[in-house]
């Protein structure tokens, strides 16, 4: 692949996920065309067929999450993307892959919701991300990029942690990131160890024994045999895969917490406080399932004041509240999504100073 | 001795829960069957839906995935353009294929995606307890229609195999029933075509099974066993509705 991608892209969010699967040898997507994630279907629909893939613009969400589904249980990588109206209905098939130890790759380039809402940027969709958004009871990996590098790089590793975990793997951007150009190192595809897919229906062959991907457990505690198993693959992946940013934490007095595109204006907000000479930080998860508790547990023990920033009227900040030492303070500044509602670094540092 | 009769070796020797009468049984040995013949088994992948028809994997000796309701045929998709060397049919009943998965059904058919649907129509749902299907006859009482399925309110049976066929996509489309030896004789027939347009790569096929379900119609084996014959075929005719190899 290095022959064919130049070592440094300028590509837009959305794009660079599209080439990261590419990378990660992605060959199948299942797609509809929902704005504003519409570039990724458009790039694998050019460059698919031409890998020996396929691209298939199904007749909806559920028609594609289902291809997913069934391409996935032959044990190909494959994907799929949306938007929030788009991801609802995929919640049925996402259920199911969850049910059917199923990995996959599902991007969600977030937009205002509920309902039609609107395409601009929006984290109104944590909750939907990572409590599962079906029914069952479940839990997806959910990686949160917050710049074009990250769409690609964190795209290759849902592709990783989804085979290794068989959890189906989430991207969530919004279109802030999934939409903006900025330049991009093609990293290679991770030499990652796999397990090994044995599990995979291609046909029983000669001598093999019966292979069945399914999510219907109707023998006496066979369902809560499953779900206390799965209970305890969550918790390896807590153990194991969490993964944020910290940003001049060390002596910070006042930590502002963010995901994705709200991490980035927070970024330059807390520049501007740092500028000014005060002793503010960032922590920034790149995981928002498995969430990085230990992280917030560490962090709340030396600074007790946090500033919670999304771009919703607050999600993740239950999570942060859960984390952090009992005497910390977690106070919470966001903006619902929609047209004009982007809050600005100006606006987050005014945050900041009111509780410095 | 010469032994005339035996279990296809792509079905497994178990008790189904199907209920006495029930055509299901018959149905799954005449694709159990058309499987052996090809010699296929090693290589076939099923895909079963939700209903009755959801324990295909405890009766055939194949590799199965499991699909939510009405979904089968998408399902399929994904596993056939994954691995194109492969077998693959979807096992589905009346609710999950023309109520809650016409979508699906549709949309994998006008593709001409080349897998072979087994549709078994028995105007009701099984599973669930004998509810209005969306080819429950007008005027048939189900749990959900006490009074008789009004066709001013909820519409008119469909009829599947004819509606598919003017799909260019598909290859072959039929209906067959399983109600007489004679029957029987030609349902294996037309089966044994659906998978062999599919070994032949030519498109997408399509059986669409009349079927009884004496338990929810309240009737004994015989009696609706008889149904069919009286009641159904003449609103659902038997035959090829449509054969690419006659275009």
């Amino acid at each position: 692949m290095e022959a064919m991608l130049p070592e440094k892209l300028f590509v837009k969010g959305n794009e660079a996920v599209a080439m990261a699967a590419v990378e990660a040898g992605c060959r199948y997507y299942f797609g509809y065309p929902i704005t504003p994630q519409s570039d990724i279907p458009e790039y694998l629909s050019r460059e698919l067929p031409g890998l020996g893939g396929e691209f298939i613009q199904a007749e909806s969400e559920i028609g594609a999450i289902n291809m997913l589904l069934g391409a996935s249980a032959t044990g190909v990588r494959c994907m799929t993307s949306s938007s929030g109206p788009g991801i609802s209905l995929k919640q049925e098939g996402i259920s199911y892959m969850a049910g059917s130890e199923l990995p996959g790759v599902i991007v969600d380039i977030m937009r205002a919701g509920p309902g039609l809402g609107g395409i601009d940027a929006s984290q109104a969709d944590y909750f939907q991300a990572t409590r599962g958004g079906g029914h069952g009871g479940y839990h997806i990996i959910v990686l949160a990029p917050d710049s074009v590098q990250e769409m690609y790089d964190l795209t290759m590793l849902a592709f990783d942690l989804s085979d290794i975990y068989r959890i189906p793997a989430m991207v969530l951007a919004d279109s802030v990131i999934g939409q903006m150009k900025e330049s991009v190192v093609a990293n290679p595809r991770p030499q990652t160890a796999l397990p090994e897919k044995d599990w995979t229906v291609r046909g029983r062959g000669d001598g093999e024994m019966q292979k069945v991907v399914k999510s219907l457990y109707l023998g006496d505690g066979e369902m809560e045999a499953f779900h206390w198993k799965m209970h305890a693959r969550y918790q390896e992946l807590a153990d194991k895969e969490c993964r944020w940013e910290e940003l001049q934490t060390q002596d910070a007095t006042l930590v502002v917490t963010a995901f994705g595109s709200a991490a980035r204006i927070a970024r330059t907000a807390v520049t501007m406080a740092r500028e000014a000479g005060m002793q503010v930080g960032l922590l920034r998860p790149i995981t928002l399932f498995p969430f990085p508790k230990s992280a917030y547990a560490a962090l709340s023990r030396r600074c007790k004041r946090f500033l919670d920033v999304e771009l919703n009227t607050g999600q993740m900040v239950d999570d942060v509240r859960l984390s952090v030492a009992r005497d910390a303070e977690v106070d919470f500044y966001g903006r619902p999504p929609g047209a004009g509602s982007l809050p600005t670094p100006e606006e987050i540092f005014e945050q900041i100073k009111k509780r410095y | 001795m010469k032994q005339v009769f035996t279990r296809p070796e792509s079905l497994k020797d178990v008790q189904t829960h199907f209920c006495p009468g029930c055509h299901h049984g018959a149905v799954h040995r005449l694709v159990a069957e058309a499987i052996d013949e090809f010699g296929i088994r090693s290589k076939t992948i099923g895909v079963a839906s939700v209903g009755c028809s959801v324990f295909l994997y405890g009766y055939f000796d194949i590799d199965v995935v499991e699909s939510p309701h009405g979904r089968a045929p998408a399902v399929a998709t994904g596993v056939k353009r994954a691995r194109p060397d492969r077998i693959v049919f979807t096992y589905q009943g009346d609710g999950d294929l023309a109520a809650i998965g016409t979508s699906e059904i549709i949309h994998a058919a006008n593709r001409g995606e080349d897998i072979t649907v087994i549709f078994v129509n028995n105007t009701t749902y099984g599973m669930t307890g004998g509810q209005m299907a969306p080819t429950t006859m007008v005027g048939q009482k189900t749990s959900t229609s006490p009074y008789g399925r009004d066709h001013t309110k909820d519409g008119y049976p469909f009829r599947m195999a004819e509606l598919l066929s003017q799909l260019q996509g598909v290859a072959f489309s039929a209906r067959v029933a399983v109600n007489s030896p004679k029957n029987v004789m030609q349902a294996k027939k037309m089966i044994k075509t659906a998978f062999r347009y599919q070994v032949e790569k030519r498109g997408f096929s399509f059986i669409e099974a009349l079927a009884s379900c004496p338990t929810n119609w309240g009737m004994n084996p015989l009696a609706a066993n008889e149904r069919v014959g009286d009641e159904m075929i003449p609103y659902f005719p038997l035959g090829v509705y449509r054969n690419t190899s006659n275009l």
